[in-house]
């Protein structure tokens, strides 16, 4: 109970302070520059000059202290050893190229990144396309997109619920291996089985985001201009060639931003390979293996912010593209 | 769509059933994990979930009665009774362990001597023989029956009330709320400036957030948990809510900026030019007429920081007080894997918040992700 009066005063003491530093910035500024008097003009010109930057303080502070700075703090990390206190250079980028568990990581996460953008925009495109032509398509598309609001803990526990094994002979509690065993197969621990225990995570993922791929493509596909389907239709192609031929090539810039977008999630996995396998049997990703370094054991921050830059890097080409795309619009 | 020139109804029916079939491969795992919270111990390891609602077989032996029950009819011993309980019904049944199952119910078995057992379908057997019986321990009788579909709220109690989730709940939505509510207002300013007002290095700012945007949340984690010592934050709420006010701001900046952007300029600068200043506009204009995007966020928000395991690990600390749910949930699956009845139950009810929020707000959510993908990167 306690607990909820702190949260609540929280919220108060933050909406308060917020709106009273806007507030009282404001007015101060305005007791400084009146915008009246003889030098009405002038004073005018200076406080818009500064207003902008009270308005923006509090979310630069938080952005620098956030997210610039531990950027830069990261990459001057990964240049020491474990605890910090001495300099070595490169040594922790080159002791991870040597390292097993790096490569492993490496690998698996561009497995990751080729398998589980290309599946949950294809079944986001499918789910799209399909749920766009029926009456009940509203429903459909919202049970599609439940998995977005779930956890990934949460569906952690959900798919490990299936891939559930028993020995065989006995009752299968699992979906996954009593399908395969009423087809007459042999039951499986799927979580250990070497290098397809990876897609079995990746499914998990594919489940999660083929929702928010579909709501975007669906949105895309609707804006298609109806004339140039109506043509196509009308010159006598089938409804799979005006899918692929017409629809697809017209919308291909927001999948790509889809695309991207799942590209990032999946950079980032974590949750649900350290609550299913823990990156054992050959599953380590490298958020995964970051944390392992960072708050398993004795810390080693040095490794730990190397692995961190290296997700640094991956994904700045994204972020690039994304800032490119974004000031061609702001023009 | 529906009608177009060039659509079969034979194509119509394909579109449905594959639809179907992909909504239902989509709901059936959240569906598994539904029916399984509402099932004993026993019945999630004895069979499958989508067996539940067929009732489940067992298999067993009762012992008939012995010499001292038999009573005479019509010149035969009879001994009778019932080898079911409550509401088993019987689908098979037999009188040796090799073949438990050998006789369908009502059918009579020839024991030898002229002793002839019959179990009737509501588990009453009949024994009869024309000498008297002698023996002191029933005869056994093999049994196959179904009980029922039955489902419990049991898990619910036990795990509602035994202290670790409800504790956890708490701490989540102690989490949750301040860090949805106190990025937005940082955020709203901020998205303002940045769409409405004149000054240098406008453009540059607007791009630094998008390039935030997709920054890896782990590579702030081991810089921002010194930060916070170093201040004397140490681990606990205020440190949580900083870090996730921090690493919400992007997209809430984002979101905002390209909503606010798109409002009529004449409004705004009708009221300029009528002597409103900046913060009077903010307040009585821009924030009102905000109120879709600010909802999409707070949506984006609460989800993610509900969901979120990784900055509650590592800024809120793993003891058992200080435990969230996701966290508590990962704790449950490591060091209780058995014990499905609990986990399927606590997963549940840590994902009924974020479902219900899903479910009653995903206008928004759904205009959010258009406006945030569709329009910028």
């Amino acid at each position: 109970m306690e607990l909820l009066w702190l949260a609540v005063s929280t919220i108060a003491i933050g909406v308060f302070g917020c709106v009273a530093w806007f507030w009282g910035s404001n007015w101060l500024l305005d007791r400084i520059y009146p915008p009246r008097g003889a030098n009405a003009g002038q004073n005018i010109r200076r406080a818009n000059q500064i207003r902008p930057w009270l308005f923006l303080g509090p979310a630069l502070i938080f952005l620098t202290m956030y997210l610039v700075y531990p950027v830069l703090d990261s990459f001057w990390r990964s240049l020491f050893n474990s605890n910090g206190t001495r300099f070595v250079g490169t040594d922790n980028y080159t002791w991870l190229m040597r390292d097993a568990k790096f490569r492993e990581s490496m690998l698996n996460n561009m497995l990751w990144l080729l398998v589980v953008p290309a599946l949950a925009t294809l079944f986001g495109l499918l789910a799209a396309q399909l749920t766009d032509r029926i009456r009940w398509g509203n429903i459909g598309k919202s049970l599609i997109f439940m998995p977005m609001a779930i956890s990934f803990v949460g569906a952690g526990v959900i798919w490990k619920f299936i891939y559930e094994y028993r020995a065989s002979g006995e009752t299968q509690i699992g979906l996954l291996n009593w399908i395969v065993t009423q087809f007459g197969g042999e039951p499986q621990i799927w979580l250990t089985l070497p290098g397809w225990n990876n897609f079995f995570l990746m499914i998990v993922l594919v489940w999660i985001q083929t929702g928010f791929a579909m709501v975007i493509l669906s949105a895309a596909l609707r804006g298609i201009p109806e004339e140039t389907i109506e043509a196509a239709i009308l010159d006598g192609a089938s409804p799979l060639q005006v899918f692929f031929k017409i629809k697809v090539p017209q919308i291909m810039g927001t999948i790509a931003v889809v695309w991207t977008t799942i590209t990032i999630v999946v950079l980032k996995v974590f949750d649900i390979v350290f609550v299913m396998t823990n990156g054992q049997w050959g599953t380590q990703v490298l958020a995964n293996l970051m944390y392992d370094w960072m708050f398993r054991g004795t810390p080693d921050y040095g490794r730990g912010s190397a692995i961190a830059i290296v997700l640094m890097i991956l994904v700045t080409p994204i972020m690039v593209w994304n800032i490119w795309n974004a000031r061609k619009e702001v023009r | 769509m529906e009608g177009m020139a060039g659509q079969k109804s034979s194509l119509a029916w394909a579109v449905n059933i594959a639809a179907f079939l992909l909504v239902l491969i989509w709901t059936i795992p959240t569906l598994g994990l539904f029916v399984s919270s509402f099932r004993d111990r026993d019945q999630i390891a004895s069979s499958g979930w989508w067996q539940s609602f067929s009732g489940s077989e067992q298999t067993g032996f009762v012992r008939s009665g012995t010499a001292d029950d038999q009573v005479q009819q019509d010149g035969l011993y009879v001994i009778e009774g019932s080898a079911l309980e409550g509401a088993q019904t019987l689908r098979a049944w037999g009188t040796g362990a090799r073949a438990p199952a050998q006789y369908q119910p009502g059918d009579t078995a020839d024991l030898g001597d002229g002793v002839s057992l019959t179990v009737a379908e509501d588990g009453s057997y009949r024994m009869t023989s024309p000498q008297p019986f002698e023996m002191s321990r029933g005869e056994r009788i093999f049994t196959t029956t179904v009980s029922p579909a039955s489902f419990t709220t049991e898990n619910y109690n036990r795990v509602l009330t035994a202290g670790g989730l409800g504790r956890a709940f708490m701490n989540t939505m102690t989490v949750t709320i301040p860090a949805t509510v106190i990025p937005i207002l940082i955020a709203a300013f901020a998205a303002y400036a940045l769409a409405w007002m004149q000054f240098p290095g406008r453009a540059l700012l607007t791009a630094a957030v998008v390039g935030l945007l997709v920054v890896p949340l782990q590579v702030a984690l081991i810089p921002l948990l010194r930060l916070h010592n170093d201040l004397g934050i140490g681990k606990g709420y205020l440190g949580i809510w900083l870090a996730h006010t921090g690493f919400g701001l992007p997209l809430a900046v984002y979101l905002l900026r390209n909503y606010m952007v798109g409002l009529p300029r004449e409004i705004i600068e009708s009221a300029r030019v009528d002597g409103a200043t900046e913060f009077q506009i903010f307040r009585r204009i821009i924030l009102p007429l905000s109120f879709p995007a600010l909802a999409s966020f707070a949506i984006f928000q609460f989800l993610w920081v509900w969901n979120d395991l990784l900055v509650a690990t590592v800024f809120l600390g793993n003891t058992r007080e200080q435990l969230v749910m996701t966290g508590l949930l990962r704790e449950l699956m490591g060091s209780r894997g058995g014990e499905w009845e609990i986990l399927a139950t606590s997963a549940f009810i840590s994902i009924a918040v974020p479902l219900l929020v899903f479910f009653a707000m995903q206008k928004y959510l759904v205009r959010g992700l258009l406006a945030g993908s569709v329009k910028g990167g």
